[in-house]
């Protein structure tokens, strides 16, 4: 079948150490401090997964079930170390089946290294058994892509590779290897990439923005801070949180910001978007500055741009230049690093507290709470809902845990109700919405943050989309919490159905599995609970188990989540009901 | 609304394969429909000249650029409007050689620059440089001889103020 031993060049004398590509590759992984890797072999990676075979001691690979559980685990454990996670497949169905997470990846700008096999270069072009052309497919989806054909490339490559996917801001890298610089052989020599020079990773800071910015800051009456997962990618909570103490300005989250500033801090004002507070959402449109941090406008926050934050004047810290003025027009923008700016502004901002403006806030949260919290913490009906769960999971956790959560109505809610009190502790798919997301990615953050509880919420619907990662964690014995909020419907397009489409509920109800003999057949602790009084101890139980756990909670089919700005309204039009 | 307008596109690149694929994904991502496309050797060594034509708004083009430059092997890109650059276009008309004394057609030849280029027993090939629209005019004017094949090449342009790439590049390497 394979020809491509016979390319195998005969090594020549030579007394620098000749190894095979395929060796290279896990020796640079190495090199680049990798000793977790997640993917699943096939015929044009195996060379590699031989020589993993040998550096197993040094290298340890995890199976997933599926390659998009694969670089679903490896974002996991992206987002909660701040490490590169890396990927790895066969050509073909293998790399194609990693575009999802690498799209996700993309828009998320989570840091990862994928790679991938490839028929050998004299096939490239013939329709060869199981090729594909993955750089054409990822290209759209990638920060960068490349294709070795020749094993001399791979270290310069693989540690471009690393230096791209991590630096600036950070996103997806996508190599791909042919069978034939897997085979062939190299004189290995690694130098880690330190710059590319076409590639500015992260603009200059100009003082003369930071000035701009402060005078803004300094003259507001009623500044908002919106902040997004620029704090957390960039490291700078500290100097987040010293910024917006030292100016006693509100700060609100978008979902990829959330736990950069702890839940209880008194600043802490609540989520901007869709479904996010009633609070920020309604005075984005009152502030009189408005001061984005490592975010980027996107639409599910903004709702109609025409009538977003008009009457404010908007600062944008961001590093990446192609973000300004794309959605919000900014009045200044402070390009860089943010744990550079933040820092660096700091000492030209004044001291400062504004406590009529901080009192709005709370007016508005009292409105919120009758109408919305209430009901979803504390309900009087007799079903549970989903809001009452995360609600235990916090008085269990004590807001200690990593919450991964997939997409849908759980997301919503476990976002808006879910206690953190540290950093990189929330796991979510936020820009792509990819359903599926949270089962893999809980693998990830757990194997990443080995000493965490990590609890992953998921719906009834996204646990379906890659309930084989089961497999996985009945494999690698991860003890994973998972908790699936069963409502036996796509609850978010029900909810839509509902509200924008007259109630026809085409294609969203979901006839469900045995949700509990799925989990028992991979040999997993696994209940059931239905009943309110039963609710507390069976988190407990899941809480205190050494061990994976799978808790289905069967909650209300038809709730809805509130506040919710309608799909094209503006953020003052947020709806409570 | 932005009025649309005509901008001609410069991107300086590495000379990698596949770089043109990620370009003009960044205008189908958006929608853009690309006039013209040009791929040529630039004024520096092992760097890479595109050059597009879109018709889009000044706040369109802006993004593009902030698109385009983010690309990790595109070193600058400038957007240009039509009067900060001098631009041009080239085609070929291949006709048959029994129009080849044809008063009428010489005399067209004259009107602007165009040479022919070759001559066989069977077809002649006229090569004619400038703006689209005097190649279009052309080519309506050529047309009632039966064009055997044309051909346009995508527009050329440089810009009349400085592009400081070169500069640029000595910094960053």
């Amino acid at each position: 079948m394979n020809t491509e031993t016979q390319t195998v060049k005969k090594t020549e004398t030579s007394k620098k150490v000749n190894i095979s590509g395929a060796e290279a590759v896990i020796r640079c992984l190495l090199e680049e401090g990798v000793d977790l890797i997640y993917g699943y072999p096939g015929g044009a990676i195996m060379p590699v997964y031989d020589e993993l075979y040998k550096y197993q001691d040094k290298l340890h690979h995890v199976l997933t079930r599926h390659e998009q559980g694969a670089t679903h685990s490896a974002q996991g454990y992206a987002r909660v170390t701040g490490k590169v996670g890396v990927a790895i497949a066969t050509s073909g169905p293998g790399a194609t089946n990693l575009v999802t997470g690498i799209a996700d990846a993309q828009i998320d700008s989570t840091p990862l290294v994928c790679i991938t096999g490839q028929v050998t270069k004299q096939l490239l072009g013939s329709d060869a058994f199981q090729e594909t052309d993955i750089i054409g497919i990822s290209m759209p989806v990638t920060k960068w892509n490349y294709q070795i054909t020749k094993a001399s490339e791979i270290p310069e490559i693989m540690a471009k590779a690393f230096y791209i996917a991590r630096s600036g801001r950070p996103g997806p890298v996508l190599i791909d290897i042919t069978k034939n610089a897997q085979f062939d052989t190299l004189d290995f020599d690694y130098k880690k990439c330190t710059k590319v020079r076409s590639y500015k990773a992260v603009p200059e800071v100009k003082e003369q923005d930071l000035d701009a910015a402060a005078e803004i800051i300094n003259n507001a009456k009623k500044p908002l801070v919106v902040f997004g997962q620029g704090v957390i990618l960039g490291k700078a909570e500290k100097e987040f949180k010293a910024f917006i103490e030292k100016g006693g300005f509100p700060s609100a989250w978008t979902i990829l910001g959330l736990s950069a500033l702890p839940s209880d801090h008194n600043l802490n004002v609540g989520m901007v978007g869709m479904h996010g507070n009633y609070a920020p959402n309604k005075l984005t449109n009152e502030c009189d500055v408005l001061i984005a941090v490592g975010m980027r406008f996107d639409d599910r926050v903004t709702g109609d741009l025409n009538t977003y934050a008009k009457q404010a004047k908007v600062i944008h810290f961001e590093i990446d230049p192609a973000e300004v003025d794309k959605n919000v027009k900014t009045d200044v923008a402070v390009l860089g690093d943010v744990k550079e700016t933040l820092a660096k502004i700091l000492p030209k901002i004044n001291k400062n507290s504004f406590s009529d403006w901080m009192q709005k806030f709370k007016e508005y949260d009292a409105i919120e709470f009758e109408k919305v919290i209430k009901k979803d913490l504390y309900p009087e009906k007799e079903a549970l809902t989903m809001g009452e769960v995360i609600n235990q999971i916090n008085e269990t956790s004590k807001g200690d845990a990593i919450i991964v959560s997939d997409v849908g109505q759980h997301q919503m809610i476990t976002c808006r109700y879910a206690k953190f009190n540290s950093s990189k502790s929330n796991v979510t798919s936020g820009g792509l919405g990819t359903m599926g997301f949270a089962l893999p990615a809980a693998i990830g953050a757990k194997m990443g943050q080995p000493d965490r509880e990590v609890v992953a919420i998921i719906g009834d619907g996204s646990v379906q989309m890659t309930i084989q990662e089961l497999g996985t964690i009945f494999q690698t014995k991860v003890p994973v919490k998972i908790v699936v909020l069963n409502n036996d419907f796509l609850g978010m397009v029900r909810q839509w159905q509902q509200l924008f489409f007259d109630k026809r509920y085409a294609s969203t109800e979901m006839t469900n599995p045995d949700f509990i003999k799925i989990a028992k057949g991979y040999h997993m602790q696994a209940e059931r609970v239905s009943k309110r009084e039963d609710l507390a101890n069976a988190i407990q139980r899941m809480m205190d188990s050494k061990e994976a756990y799978f808790l289905e909670v069967n909650v209300e089919k038809e709730d809805n989540v509130f506040p919710m700005i309608p799909s094209g309204a503006s953020v003052s039009d947020v709806r409570l009901s | 609304m932005e009025d649309i307008q005509k901008f001609t596109f410069s991107v300086y690149t590495e000379n990698n394969i596949g770089i043109l694929n990620r370009l003009s994904a960044i205008f189908l991502k958006r929608h853009i429909n690309i006039e013209s496309m040009t791929v040529s050797k630039s004024e520096i060594d092992d760097v890479h000249r595109f050059t597009f034509v879109v018709n889009i708004t000044k706040s369109q083009a802006d993004k593009l650029i902030g698109q385009l430059e983010k690309q990790i092997e595109v070193i600058r890109a400038y957007s240009h409007t039509e009067d900060e650059i001098i631009y041009q276009e080239t085609a070929l008309f291949k006709i048959s050689s029994k129009h080849l004394y044809d008063e009428d057609l010489q005399k067209r030849l004259k009107f602007r620059r165009a040479s022919i280029v070759t001559v066989t027993p069977d077809y002649f090939v006229i090569e004619a440089s400038g703006l689209k629209e005097e190649i279009d005019n052309m080519y309506d004017k050529l047309k009632p001889y039966g064009l055997m094949q044309f051909v346009r090449s995508g527009r050329i342009a440089v810009s009349r103020s400085q592009m400081a790439i070169s500069e640029l590049l000595q910094e960053i390497n």
